[in-house]
């Protein structure tokens, strides 16, 4: 019905039969819709000029990682202790090692505590005022630095116990944990549909056993990729460690002596004068990497190829 | 009133039931027993309240735990950090001792006691804006060409390296920015900057390490980026998509539609992603400790050594040289953990008003 | 063997929605029972009262007497006793989603800590058999998850698992709403058999089926009971004006 005629620049506008308007394009109108059209070309190109230069850092990191990281990596990197300073060979085995006992000890205060914490979150205090004040600290718990969580244990363990300690790391790592495997916990949960808690109701199944064995274990893929990713996250971690477990150059196991942990010693390797430890720091910077890239990627495969299918 | 109802049949077989009558026809069934066994187990196990309530408090207490940490990390940073505040008061944060003889602030002279804070706020907040002033544009270029321009193919990919980048640890982004970044800097962009900026007065060569607040921003910048770019994202996501179809039945521009259809509608969210990124550099120790030079001093130059709140802790905590030492590190510690969290709480609080709701995502 | 269910004055809210209004009912041992109405009007909230289920609800509130048998089941009971006596099979199948079809059906007695291995495959077997389930899934009870049956296979799967802890009543909520015709007549002739030992309450929106299974038909209109009758009566001579108004059609 409506439309307008004649040449590009001015014409009529039509209704039907009855010429309704004018229109014109003036020299302005021309120029700003070129004006626009540039606007948007730049901000394209803008952006995909910002992608790029995220993205570029990235690779350059991970390709420098791994050009200077390979070449350093060798059998001996695995199974040795460190040489003493300046001398060749030596390698971080008691590094990984006690990063293993850190994470273990870490993952046992963080991940119980934190699933409950989730627990209630979704089961218990779905709605309450209590829960999203749990839920508020939480999320701003995850952004208080490391540091400060560092010499808070400090000041609650390795002070009163009067030595640096594994316990203490792990201590330091866990309450690290605990809020974020708390709000993954409470997502995956809030997932299970209800009538899976309501059939287990009605056959009369206690509500404790309800959670455990049908709800929980139902989110249970779910719940488990939160906590490798709170594990991940915390398997990085070196301010909270600097003054709690505080680092070694001897392989141990005892949890109430200081240990070496691998992200540390890369710190103490980069920042020495010793080439020798700065291509030991480059290889540990590696493995630490792969390790976390592996675990990363195994939780995004699990959420997004819908492994999770438990729930629906 | 008969119901006119032709296609309603009645079976024929239905047994005429007796009204009232409670019990039915018993025939004589083996699995009888069986079943009332089962009846007689189920009657046998009781309510389980105990249980129930136990589980229940059980729950309640780690999730109390939450508050409990934070309680536990504010007395434990408040006791510690009482010698250095009944020593100097409210003054730690904006004054400092002037050396009587020079003329100059001391800001932080263990050997005589003199500790002030206002070096390492200065160096927090430069590092922090200039990694903000860095970061910020790419982040929401990113987040814009992700969510509106990036074909389909690409976005997974794309995203999954964003959120890799937030995976690296912070000592590893120190590492490379150590051995890669501040040669960079030191043999290339700070003498172009010297020779193009050095009139403003922000860029002098005093320093010809390469360390320093720019060298900390720019790390910096590359490490809080993946967090506001990914929270961009996300609000950027939720604005519905009629906001969009509405200005573009205007005759807008893509880029137009973007600004005044989507940012324009998530501006708070995407304040909110800033501010949560401020809130990360604020608080980034292992990275900036070893590229930012670590000298208590204020100097106006990008290019000098400098310090921020979390590096001097990390640096002279272990080997601290007195008790008052140790208390002024604590006091530190403690401005830092009661800033970043009013700024993370401010940023949770603006990020939820504009994703209603859900459950945010765990940064 | 079932028992009967005696209802004195139940009232129900849902928060300050007074759903149930003043039911007073007598629902006869081992017969099936029909509820009927239009969509809203309480049968629904009427038979999860009859097992506690309402409660759940945070703002749900109940007052009245509920008595099965000669247990008063609000006053002297806790729900997690009475559900276990009174079982329930709702509208959409819910069958356990990480649990075999052995386990589902097991669920009720092991998860209340039965742990007599043959007794339990006799049960799930004798309940699989009653659901008439058992010649379709007998060879894949460990290996198949519940959640990979059919449609009418998972609701004849969650009847199973209620039977299987043997209760007195059967509650069944629009069972076979959710499925296709050949499943619903397949559900209808369980019920029919079923119904000689257990008591059985079913919510139904469909007055053909409600025909077909019931000896005695409530027809619930705005929380209310209009009329509790025998099934034949209710459909050809209904009482009641609004009864007749519904059954043929001139609303709901």
């Amino acid at each position: 019905m409506g439309g307008y005629a004649g040449s590009a620049g001015a014409g009529a506008l039509r209704y039907g039969d009855q010429r309704v308007g004018e229109y014109k394009l003036t020299t302005e109108h021309k120029m700003r819709a070129r004006i626009r059209a540039l606007t948007d070309g730049a901000a394209t190109g803008l952006a995909v000029l910002s992608t790029l230069l995220v993205v570029a850092p990235l690779v350059a990191i991970f390709v420098y990682l791994v050009y200077k990281g390979a070449s350093s990596l060798s059998w001996a990197f695995f199974t040795k202790n460190p040489a003493p300073v300046g001398e060749a060979g030596g390698g971080m085995a008691n590094a990984i090692l006690g990063s293993g006992i850190l994470l273990g000890v870490g993952s046992l205060i963080g991940v119980p505590v934190g699933i409950s914490g989730g627990i209630f979150l979704a089961e218990f205090g779905r709605g309450t005022k209590l829960a999203n004040a749990v839920r508020f600290t939480a999320d701003v718990l995850n952004g208080v630095p490391s540091i400060v969580m560092g010499i808070a244990v400090y000041s609650l363990i390795v002070v009163p116990q009067r030595h640096f300690s594994a316990f203490s790391g792990g201590v330091a790592l866990g309450i690290m944990m605990i809020p974020t495997v708390c709000r993954t916990t409470e997502e995956m949960l809030l997932m299970v549909p209800h009538a899976v808690r309501e059939a287990a109701l009605a056959l009369g199944v206690p509500n404790w056993r309800s959670v455990l064995s049908i709800t929980v274990k139902t989110a249970s893929p779910g719940i488990i990729t939160g906590a490798m990713l709170a594990f991940a996250r915390v398997a990085g971690e070196t301010a909270p460690l600097i003054f709690t477990a505080f680092g070694s150059p001897n392989w141990s196991v005892a949890l109430n002596e200081p240990i070496a942990a691998l992200p540390l010693q890369i710190y103490v390797y980069a920042i020495s004068p010793y080439d020798e430890w700065h291509r030991l720091a480059w290889a540990g910077a590696l493995v630490l990497i792969v390790l976390i890239v592996l675990a990363v990627s195994l939780v995004r495969y699990v959420t997004s190829r819908g492994v999770l299918k438990g729930a629906s | 009133m008969i119901a006119n109802v032709p296609e309603i049949r009645i079976s024929q077989a239905q047994p005429q039931p007796e009204l009232g009558s409670p019990e039915g026809p018993r025939p004589a069934d083996p699995a009888l027993a069986e079943v009332s066994a089962v009846r007689s187990f189920l009657l046998s196990r009781g309510n389980s309240a105990i249980a129930d309530r136990g589980f229940q408090w059980l729950m309640v207490l780690c999730a109390l735990s939450i508050f409990g940490i934070v309680v536990l990390i504010a007395v434990e940073l408040v006791l510690r950090s009482q010698l250095a505040w009944s020593k100097f008061g409210f003054g730690f944060f904006f004054s400092a001792f002037i050396d009587p003889a020079t003329r100059l602030p001391m800001y932080w002279d263990p050997v005589n006691g003199h500790f002030s804070a206002l070096p390492f706020l200065y160096g927090t907040l430069v590092s922090s804006f200039l990694a903000l002033l860095m970061a910020v544009p790419l982040a929401i270029g990113v987040a814009v060409f992700l969510t509106e321009m990036c074909p389909r193919v690409l976005r997974g990919p794309l995203a999954f390296l964003t959120e890799l980048l937030a995976a690296i640890p912070s000592v590893i982004y120190g590492l490379w920015a150590v051995f890669v970044l501040v040669p960079l800097l030191r043999e290339h962009v700070n003498p172009l900057l010297i020779r193009l900026l050095g009139w403003t007065s922000l860029f002098n060569d005093d320093n010809p390490t390469g360390l320093g607040f720019l060298a900390a921003g720019v790390i910096l910048a590359i490490m809080i980026l993946p967090i506001i770019s990914s929270l961009t994202r996300e609000v950027m996501t939720a604005v519905p998509h009629s906001q969009r179809e509405a200005v573009l039945a205007l005759g807008a521009t893509r880029w137009e539609m973007i600004r005044m259809g989507v940012l324009r509608n998530a501006r708070i969210g995407i304040v909110g992603a800033v501010i949560l990124g401020l809130g990360r550099a604020l608080g980034e120790t292992m990275a900036v400790t070893m590229v930012i030079g670590n000298s208590p001093e204020i100097h106006r130059s990008m290019l000098a050594n400098g310090s921020s709140m979390a590096s001097v802790i990390a640096n002279e905590f272990a080997e601290a040289s007195s008790d008052l030492h140790t208390s002024a590190l604590m006091e530190l510690g403690l401005a830092l953990f009661v800033v970043t969290i009013i700024v993370n709480a401010l940023a949770r609080v603006l990020v939820w008003a504009v994703t209603r709701g859900a459950p945010a995502q765990v940064h | 063997m079932g028992v009967g269910i005696e209802v004195v004055s139940l009232n129900a809210w849902y928060g300050t929605n007074h759903t149930l209004q003043d039911i007073h009912l007598n629902i006869p041992a081992n017969h099936a029972t029909a509820l009927i109405g239009p969509s809203g009007c309480g049968k629904s909230t009427f038979v999860r009262c009859l097992n506690r289920m309402h409660e759940t609800n945070p703002i749900a509130r109940v007052t009245g007497t509920v008595r099965i048998g000669d247990l008063d089941i609000y006053k002297d009971a806790k729900p997690v006793e009475i559900r276990r006596r009174v079982g329930m099979v709702f509208q959409r199948p819910n069958p356990f989603p990480t649990m075999s079809i052995y386990d589902n059906v097991a669920a009720g007695l092991k998860l209340n800590g039965y742990s007599n291995r043959r007794a339990l495959d006799e049960i799930v077997e004798r309940s699989l058999k009653n659901s008439a389930l058992w010649d379709e899934v007998k060879d894949d009870l460990k290996k198949k998850s519940g959640a990979s049956l059919s449609g009418g296979q998972q609701q004849r799967l969650c009847i199973a698992r209620a039977l299987a802890v043997d209760p007195e009543v059967l509650l069944m909520d629009e069972p076979a709403s959710a499925l296709d015709p050949v499943s619903t007549s397949k559900i209808e002739d369980l019920i029919f058999q079923l119904k000689s030992q257990y008591t059985i309450v079913i919510v139904t929106h469909n007055m053909q089926q409600a025909a077909r299974v019931a000896e005695k038909t409530g027809f619930f209109l705005n929380g209310r009971m209009v009329e509790f009758d025998l099934t034949h009566k209710i459909f050809t001579n209904p009482s009641d004006k609004r009864t007749e108004d519904y059954i043929t059609g001139r609303f709901g």
